[in-house]
Protein backbone atom coordinates (compact mmCIF):
# COMPACT_ATOMS: atom_id res chain seq x y z
CA UNK A 1 0.00 0.00 0.00
CA UNK A 2 2.58 2.57 1.12
CA UNK A 3 4.96 1.09 -1.41
CA UNK A 4 2.49 1.94 -4.20
CA UNK A 5 1.84 5.46 -2.92
CA UNK A 6 5.56 6.16 -2.82
CA UNK A 7 6.02 4.72 -6.32
CA UNK A 8 3.56 7.30 -7.61
CA UNK A 9 5.24 10.09 -5.62
CA UNK A 10 8.72 9.02 -6.78
CA UNK A 11 7.57 8.98 -10.42
CA UNK A 12 5.98 12.39 -9.98
CA UNK A 13 9.13 13.91 -8.45
CA UNK A 14 11.25 12.28 -11.18
CA UNK A 15 8.99 13.82 -13.85
CA UNK A 16 9.14 17.27 -12.24
CA UNK A 17 12.95 16.99 -12.08
CA UNK A 18 13.19 16.07 -15.77
CA UNK A 19 10.92 19.02 -16.65
CA UNK A 20 12.89 21.60 -14.62
CA UNK A 21 16.16 20.18 -15.95
CA UNK A 22 15.05 20.68 -19.57
CA UNK A 23 15.44 16.97 -20.44
CA UNK A 24 11.83 16.74 -21.59
CA UNK A 25 12.62 18.94 -24.60
CA UNK A 26 14.16 16.80 -27.40
CA UNK A 27 15.66 19.90 -29.08
CA UNK A 28 17.63 20.70 -25.89
CA UNK A 29 18.93 17.12 -25.66
CA UNK A 30 20.05 17.26 -29.31
CA UNK A 31 21.76 20.63 -28.63
CA UNK A 32 23.65 18.92 -25.77
CA UNK A 33 24.73 16.00 -27.96
CA UNK A 34 25.73 18.34 -30.80
CA UNK A 35 29.22 19.09 -29.45
CA UNK A 36 30.61 20.15 -32.82
CA UNK A 37 27.79 22.66 -33.38
CA UNK A 38 26.72 25.46 -31.04
CA UNK A 39 26.86 23.40 -27.86
CA UNK A 40 24.43 23.59 -24.93
CA UNK A 41 26.26 21.82 -22.05
CA UNK A 42 23.28 22.09 -19.63
CA UNK A 43 22.57 18.37 -19.46
CA UNK A 44 25.96 17.64 -17.88
CA UNK A 45 24.51 19.44 -14.87
CA UNK A 46 21.43 17.17 -14.89
CA UNK A 47 23.35 13.91 -14.70
CA UNK A 48 25.97 15.51 -12.44
CA UNK A 49 23.32 16.87 -10.03
CA UNK A 50 21.53 13.53 -9.89
CA UNK A 51 24.74 11.57 -9.22
CA UNK A 52 26.05 14.10 -6.65
CA UNK A 53 22.88 13.53 -4.63
CA UNK A 54 22.36 9.81 -5.27
CA UNK A 55 25.90 8.41 -4.85
CA UNK A 56 26.42 9.55 -1.20
CA UNK A 57 22.87 8.43 -0.31
CA UNK A 58 23.48 4.96 -1.79
CA UNK A 59 26.74 4.80 0.13
CA UNK A 60 25.02 5.69 3.41
CA UNK A 61 22.28 3.13 2.73
CA UNK A 62 24.62 0.25 1.87
CA UNK A 63 24.39 -1.40 5.28
CA UNK A 64 20.65 -0.96 5.63
CA UNK A 65 19.01 -4.40 5.75
CA UNK A 66 15.62 -3.69 4.24
CA UNK A 67 13.66 -0.86 2.61
CA UNK A 68 10.72 0.80 4.42
CA UNK A 69 7.81 -0.88 2.65
CA UNK A 70 9.08 -4.05 0.94
CA UNK A 71 10.99 -7.08 2.19
CA UNK A 72 14.36 -6.58 0.48
CA UNK A 73 16.55 -4.40 -1.72
CA UNK A 74 16.71 -5.56 -5.35
CA UNK A 75 20.06 -4.72 -6.87
CA UNK A 76 21.20 -6.21 -10.20
CA UNK A 77 23.85 -8.88 -9.69
CA UNK A 78 25.19 -9.04 -13.26
CA UNK A 79 28.72 -7.71 -13.47
CA UNK A 80 29.75 -8.80 -16.98
CA UNK A 81 30.72 -6.27 -19.57
CA UNK A 82 29.53 -8.44 -22.43
CA UNK A 83 28.42 -8.27 -26.05
CA UNK A 84 24.83 -7.55 -25.02
CA UNK A 85 25.79 -4.52 -22.94
CA UNK A 86 27.91 -3.08 -25.76
CA UNK A 87 25.46 -3.83 -28.58
CA UNK A 88 22.42 -2.65 -26.58
CA UNK A 89 24.05 0.58 -25.39
CA UNK A 90 25.19 1.36 -28.95
CA UNK A 91 21.69 0.86 -30.38
CA UNK A 92 20.18 2.92 -27.56
CA UNK A 93 22.69 5.74 -28.16
CA UNK A 94 21.89 5.82 -31.89
CA UNK A 95 18.13 5.98 -31.20
CA UNK A 96 18.60 8.67 -28.52
CA UNK A 97 20.74 10.77 -30.87
CA UNK A 98 18.21 10.44 -33.70
CA UNK A 99 15.30 11.96 -31.74
CA UNK A 100 16.55 13.30 -28.39
CA UNK A 101 14.27 11.14 -26.25
CA UNK A 102 15.43 8.47 -23.80
CA UNK A 103 12.89 6.29 -21.92
CA UNK A 104 12.13 8.65 -18.99
CA UNK A 105 11.50 11.79 -21.05
CA UNK A 106 9.67 9.62 -23.63
CA UNK A 107 7.10 8.67 -20.97
CA UNK A 108 6.92 12.34 -19.83
CA UNK A 109 6.32 13.34 -23.46
CA UNK A 110 2.85 11.76 -23.26
CA UNK A 111 2.02 14.90 -21.21
CA UNK A 112 2.87 17.01 -24.28
CA UNK A 113 0.63 15.09 -26.68
CA UNK A 114 -1.47 18.20 -27.33
CA UNK A 115 1.67 20.14 -28.36
CA UNK A 116 3.18 17.34 -30.44
CA UNK A 117 0.95 14.33 -31.21
CA UNK A 118 3.94 12.46 -32.68
CA UNK A 119 5.36 11.98 -29.16
CA UNK A 120 3.03 9.00 -28.73
CA UNK A 121 4.47 7.44 -31.91
CA UNK A 122 7.91 7.35 -30.29
CA UNK A 123 6.48 5.76 -27.11
CA UNK A 124 4.59 3.09 -29.10
CA UNK A 125 7.69 2.32 -31.21
CA UNK A 126 9.82 2.09 -28.04
CA UNK A 127 7.33 -0.33 -26.43
CA UNK A 128 7.34 -2.29 -29.71
CA UNK A 129 11.12 -2.46 -29.34
CA UNK A 130 10.82 -3.91 -25.82
CA UNK A 131 8.44 -6.64 -27.07
CA UNK A 132 10.49 -7.32 -30.21
CA UNK A 133 13.59 -7.97 -28.08
CA UNK A 134 11.85 -10.85 -26.32
CA UNK A 135 11.85 -12.71 -29.65
CA UNK A 136 15.46 -11.91 -30.46
CA UNK A 137 18.09 -14.51 -29.67
CA UNK A 138 21.07 -12.43 -28.64
CA UNK B 1 37.08 24.59 -30.92
CA UNK B 2 33.92 24.37 -28.83
CA UNK B 3 31.24 27.05 -29.20
CA UNK B 4 28.88 27.34 -26.22
CA UNK B 5 25.24 28.21 -26.83
CA UNK B 6 24.98 30.92 -24.14
CA UNK B 7 21.38 31.80 -25.01
CA UNK B 8 20.07 28.34 -24.16
CA UNK B 9 22.58 27.33 -21.47
CA UNK B 10 20.66 26.69 -18.22
CA UNK B 11 23.19 25.49 -15.62
CA UNK B 12 21.10 26.39 -12.57
CA UNK B 13 17.75 24.92 -13.57
CA UNK B 14 19.48 21.84 -14.99
CA UNK B 15 21.43 21.33 -11.76
CA UNK B 16 18.29 21.78 -9.64
CA UNK B 17 16.37 19.41 -11.94
CA UNK B 18 19.20 16.88 -11.62
CA UNK B 19 19.18 17.10 -7.82
CA UNK B 20 15.39 16.59 -7.80
CA UNK B 21 15.83 13.49 -10.00
CA UNK B 22 18.36 12.26 -7.41
CA UNK B 23 15.77 12.78 -4.64
CA UNK B 24 13.25 10.70 -6.63
CA UNK B 25 15.79 7.89 -7.18
CA UNK B 26 16.71 7.74 -3.47
CA UNK B 27 13.08 7.97 -2.32
CA UNK B 28 12.08 5.10 -4.65
CA UNK B 29 15.06 3.05 -3.49
CA UNK B 30 14.49 3.50 0.24
CA UNK B 31 10.73 2.89 0.08
CA UNK B 32 10.49 0.06 -2.49
CA UNK B 33 14.06 -1.29 -2.45
CA UNK B 34 14.30 -0.94 -6.23
CA UNK B 35 16.44 1.17 -8.56
CA UNK B 36 14.59 3.78 -10.63
CA UNK B 37 15.83 2.75 -14.05
CA UNK B 38 13.00 3.84 -16.33
CA UNK B 39 13.59 1.35 -19.15
CA UNK B 40 13.57 -1.45 -16.55
CA UNK B 41 10.34 -0.17 -15.02
CA UNK B 42 8.66 -0.03 -18.46
CA UNK B 43 9.90 -3.45 -19.51
CA UNK B 44 8.89 -5.03 -16.17
CA UNK B 45 5.44 -3.47 -16.48
CA UNK B 46 5.04 -5.09 -19.90
CA UNK B 47 6.55 -8.48 -19.14
CA UNK B 48 6.07 -9.34 -15.48
CA UNK B 49 3.28 -9.44 -12.95
CA UNK B 50 5.56 -8.79 -10.00
CA UNK B 51 5.32 -5.13 -8.86
CA UNK B 52 3.07 -4.37 -11.82
CA UNK B 53 0.80 -1.93 -9.98
CA UNK B 54 3.74 -0.13 -8.37
CA UNK B 55 5.48 0.19 -11.77
CA UNK B 56 2.35 1.52 -13.49
CA UNK B 57 1.92 4.10 -10.72
CA UNK B 58 5.54 5.23 -11.12
CA UNK B 59 5.00 5.72 -14.87
CA UNK B 60 1.73 7.60 -14.27
CA UNK B 61 3.66 9.85 -11.88
CA UNK B 62 6.22 10.44 -14.60
CA UNK B 63 3.53 11.64 -17.03
CA UNK B 64 1.94 13.80 -14.32
CA UNK B 65 5.30 15.43 -13.46
CA UNK B 66 5.39 18.00 -16.28
CA UNK B 67 1.63 18.65 -15.94
CA UNK B 68 1.87 19.32 -12.20
CA UNK B 69 4.89 21.58 -12.77
CA UNK B 70 3.05 23.60 -15.45
CA UNK B 71 -0.12 23.76 -13.32
CA UNK B 72 1.64 25.19 -10.26
CA UNK B 73 4.24 27.43 -11.88
CA UNK B 74 2.13 28.57 -14.87
CA UNK B 75 5.35 28.45 -16.87
CA UNK B 76 5.54 27.41 -20.50
CA UNK B 77 7.43 24.17 -20.98
CA UNK B 78 8.98 23.76 -24.42
CA UNK B 79 8.58 20.47 -26.23
CA UNK B 80 10.28 20.75 -29.58
CA UNK B 81 10.61 17.58 -31.64
CA UNK B 82 11.05 18.22 -35.35
CA UNK B 83 12.14 14.76 -36.52
CA UNK B 84 10.32 13.10 -39.41
CA UNK B 85 7.83 10.28 -38.76
CA UNK B 86 10.06 7.45 -40.11
CA UNK B 87 12.97 8.69 -37.99
CA UNK B 88 10.74 8.81 -34.88
CA UNK B 89 9.63 5.21 -35.45
CA UNK B 90 13.19 3.93 -36.04
CA UNK B 91 14.53 5.97 -33.10
CA UNK B 92 11.82 4.63 -30.77
CA UNK B 93 12.50 1.03 -31.85
CA UNK B 94 16.25 1.46 -31.31
CA UNK B 95 15.75 2.97 -27.84
CA UNK B 96 13.39 0.12 -26.85
CA UNK B 97 15.54 -2.70 -28.25
CA UNK B 98 18.84 -1.16 -27.10
CA UNK B 99 17.84 -0.45 -23.49
CA UNK B 100 16.22 -3.89 -23.19
CA UNK B 101 19.37 -5.68 -24.42
CA UNK B 102 21.70 -3.48 -22.34
CA UNK B 103 19.29 -3.66 -19.37
CA UNK B 104 19.38 0.06 -18.65
CA UNK B 105 19.14 3.57 -20.03
CA UNK B 106 20.17 7.10 -19.00
CA UNK B 107 18.57 6.62 -15.58
CA UNK B 108 19.36 2.95 -14.89
CA UNK B 109 22.97 2.99 -16.06
CA UNK B 110 23.70 6.75 -16.21
CA UNK B 111 22.35 7.75 -12.78
CA UNK B 112 21.66 4.65 -10.61
CA UNK B 113 24.55 2.56 -11.96
CA UNK B 114 27.20 5.27 -11.86
CA UNK B 115 26.04 6.24 -8.34
CA UNK B 116 26.75 2.61 -7.30
CA UNK B 117 30.15 2.80 -9.07
CA UNK B 118 29.13 -0.14 -11.31
CA UNK B 119 31.78 -0.63 -13.98
CA UNK B 120 29.12 -2.17 -16.24
CA UNK B 121 27.07 1.03 -16.05
CA UNK B 122 30.08 3.30 -16.56
CA UNK B 123 30.94 1.40 -19.76
CA UNK B 124 27.29 1.50 -20.92
CA UNK B 125 27.09 5.27 -20.32
CA UNK B 126 30.30 5.98 -22.22
CA UNK B 127 29.04 3.87 -25.15
CA UNK B 128 25.53 5.33 -25.42
CA UNK B 129 26.79 8.90 -24.98
CA UNK B 130 29.42 8.41 -27.70
CA UNK B 131 26.98 6.75 -30.10
CA UNK B 132 24.40 9.51 -29.52
CA UNK B 133 27.00 12.25 -30.16
CA UNK B 134 28.18 10.53 -33.38
CA UNK B 135 24.57 10.05 -34.54
CA UNK B 136 23.74 13.73 -33.99
CA UNK B 137 26.91 14.71 -35.82
CA UNK B 138 26.09 12.49 -38.81
CA UNK B 139 22.47 13.67 -38.97
CA UNK B 140 23.52 17.35 -38.81
CA UNK B 141 26.19 16.65 -41.39
CA UNK B 142 23.78 15.03 -43.81
CA UNK B 143 21.15 17.69 -43.01
CA UNK B 144 18.45 15.09 -42.48
CA UNK B 145 17.59 15.64 -38.82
Amino acid sequence: MYNNIFSLISGLIFGIGLTIAGMTNPAKVIAFLNITGIWDPSLIFVMGGAIVFTAPCFYLLKDKRKPFFTSSFQIPDIKDIDRKLILGSSLFGIGWGMIGLCPGPAICSIAFIALQPLSIVFVVAMIGGFYFTKFLKI
Amino acid sequence: MIAIDVDHFTPYSSLIGGLIIGVAVVLFFITSGRLAGISGIISNTLERNENKFSNVLFLIGLVLGPLVYIFFTKKDVVFNMTSSLPLIIIGGLFVGIGTEIARGCTSGHGICGISRFSSRSIVATIIFMSCAIITVFLLQFSGSS
